[in-house]
């Protein structure tokens, strides 16, 4: 693997400068047009506009983005497999089958205790996410065998997926937000989401800096990192958490957004080659800016309607690896 | 509203403070409506109906995407739908009130932005009664003009279903929904329209308000008459054992257009035309069973 550390800044710093001319464009474009922009200093509901929609939703698809493509990297590296995806270890599914049981319970009664309405629909999605890997890890028996965990990670997604199902089928009130949170959505991120995100983000972010080695070492073969000294148990374990706390954060908040996960560190690979630590941290870069652009893309396509930024993702990131993929084809597929 | 902030050049250090009062506060949204709405955006289309049947149409500014009664609504601005509820165009409007479900997306986001949300989902009767008087009350309009609009519906709904003949009554009806398929029971308005004109309900009450029905139920049940929009019908006859109903057989099937299946699944002020809507089906194909009878 060469190393081009100018490469490595390059690529951040243009990053870096598409998030800060995302925010600029984010800010500017929404249903209500660019007059709320003009306005802000003389209108308060513009000001409120941007202040308290455009810009925490532009920053939120930014963190959500970052969080799904930091997961992506890690979990790519964690088994050692091009095509892992952070919703790998069933984390989805969780999300989602804490959201159903949530809107089941709460959408049938109004008087839901208040402890339940405040911890909403984002904290059982998370603690859907968080239950979900704690199953799978329980099912693989540990993170030692990297093929019992995928499988176990495929059977419990299965599984709560069609729990999940089930009770939207008995449950046809609830059918309609299972059905927003399946489509995903940056539309309702306020500060307090974005808060909670950069919150995990950056713990996560140092984290996966600080075990970039040893993914390294990993890379090179499970005997081979042993015999280097990688504590593998103890790296995977927080690896795999790291995985599902970054996923479960970004899902609570925007629902499920496909593809991001996948193609931020297959995007990063294709420009640049990279150690472990840095494919990480600019994955999550990657992953920001892409869900940054489909955000942007979303409010303004059809505006003064908008589309749900999954379905553009799916779009767009699919569209995107396919078309990387043939091009890779002749180098020897996808690197 | 965090909107009392000045104009002041300090507005932008105001803005970290800002931004974390809005996510630690939680903002208390007044239960207590002070003073008639006077710009309201509607997200369910029963809701939107309801405000127009209370004289206050004008005073819509905008609706959702499926709102499209009264005719005079058809120029208003759409916010998107239950599961996506466009936030900026809402907001945008300046609102003083927004009515919605409260399944929809997006409530505890819209008042946190300071908006006055009030949350109706009516699913009977009394829902029905309800949402009316608290609209009413939300607008401004006196409970006594409410109170009025709801004992007309009553009054001709019983109208209709005084005027039921014999031979049309006891008619054993399958209302269907949505193809999943969704049927309406006898605890949801639907079912207590039917029971109102004096037909008995497949599905019993006990299943909940809009219960999913096994195909076989239905075959066992064998309703006397099927209540179905019309495009679900050719997915209804290619159900396993459904092309032999005796319903289907004898065409006592009603099917009803778009137009009318809006008509008939919003818990509204037109459950009297739904009403009508249903009762001319019962009239009609309880005829064509009596005859061969006869």
């Amino acid at each position: 693997m060469s190393l081009n550390k100018s490469n490595h800044w390059f690529f951040a710093l243009t990053m870096l400068l598409l998030l800060a001319i995302g925010i600029g464009i984010g800010i500017s474009v929404g249903s209500s047009g660019l007059g709320s922009l003009q306005n802000a200093w003389r209108d308060d509901v513009a000001w409120q506009i941007i202040w308290q929609i455009r810009l925490p939703r532009t920053l939120g698809a930014f963190a959500a983005g970052a969080l799904l493509g930091l997961a992506g990297a890690l979990a790519q590296g964690l088994f050692r497999n091009p095509l892992a995806d952070p919703y790998l270890l069933g984390s989805a599914s969780g999300a989602t089958l804490g959201v159903a049981l949530a809107l089941a319970f709460y959408g049938g009664n109004q008087f839901a205790p208040d402890a339940f309405v405040r911890v909403g629909l984002t904290g059982a999605a998370f603690i859907g996410a968080l239950f979900a890997v704690v199953l799978t890890l329980l099912l693989a028996k540990g993170v030692q065998h990297t093929m019992r965990l995928l499988l176990a990670g495929v059977i419990v997604g299965v599984v709560m997926g069609a729990i999940a199902s089930l009770i939207s089928l008995m449950r046809p009130d609830v059918l309609q937000n299972m059905q927003g949170f399946l489509l995903g959505s940056t539309a309702f991120i306020g500060w307090s989401a974005f808060f909670v995100m950069v919150c995990v983000l950056l713990p996560c972010l140092c984290l996966a800096w600080f075990f970039g080695f040893a993914m390294d070492a990993l890379s090179l073969g499970e005997s081979t990192a042993l015999s280097l000294g990688v504590p593998l148990r103890s790296m995977r374990i927080v690896l795999v958490l790291l995985v599902a706390l970054a996923t479960g954060t970004a899902v609570a908040q925007t629902g499920l957004i496909a593809f991001v996960g996948l193609a931020a560190p297959h995007l990063v690979r294709s420009t640049t080659s990279v150690k472990s630590a840095s494919l990480a941290i600019l994955s999550a870069l990657m992953g920001g800016v892409l869900l940054l652009v489909a955000d942007i893309l979303a409010r303004s396509v059809i505006a003064p309607q908008e589309l749900p930024v999954g379905v553009l993702t799916a779009v767009l990131g699919g569209g995107y690896l396919l078309w990387l993929m043939y091009r890779n084809q002749n180098q020897g597929g996808l690197r | 509203m965090h909107k009392t902030l000045g104009h002041s050049t300090g507005r932008l250090i105001g803005m970290l403070c800002l931004g974390f009062m809005s996510c630690v506060v939680s903002v208390s949204h007044a239960a207590e409506i002070i003073k008639p709405a006077q710009r309201i955006v509607s997200l369910l289309p029963s809701l939107t109906e309801t405000v127009c049947a209370l004289g206050a149409c004008n005073r819509l500014v905008g609706v959702d995407r499926y709102s499209n009664w009264p005719e005079s609504i058809a120029q208003l601005p759409r916010m998107g739908g239950g599961i996506d509820p466009n936030i900026e165009s809402i907001v945008a409007l300046k609102p003083d009130l927004v009515l919605m479900a409260g399944s929809a997306r997006g409530v505890d986001r819209l008042r946190s932005l300071g908006l006055t949300v009030l949350t109706l989902e009516p699913k009977n009767y009394a829902d029905v009664q309800n949402a009316l008087g608290v609209v009413a009350k939300a607008i401004g309009v006196p409970s006594k003009d409410s109170d009025r609009v709801w004992r007309d519906m009553n009054a001709q709904v019983a109208e209709i279903s005084i005027s039921m003949p014999q031979y049309a009554k006891a008619q054993r009806v399958y209302f269907e929904v949505s193809p999943v398929p969704f049927g309406a029971s006898e605890s949801s308005f639907i079912g207590e329209t039917l029971q109102r004109l004096g037909a008995k309900n497949i599905l019993p009450q006990a299943m909940g308000l809009f219960p999913q029905v096994s195909p076989e139920f239905v075959v066992r049940a064998q309703p006397d008459i099927i209540m179905v929009g019309d495009s679900n019908l050719s997915d209804m006859q290619a159900r396993p054992g459904w092309a032999n109903l005796l319903a289907m057989r004898n065409g006592r099937v009603c099917t009803f257009s778009p137009k009318e299946s809006d008509v008939l699944v919003r818990p509204g002020p037109r459950m009297v035309e739904a009403a009508r809507l249903m009762s001319q089906c019962l009239l009609d194909k309880s005829a064509s069973q009596a005859k061969p009878n006869s």
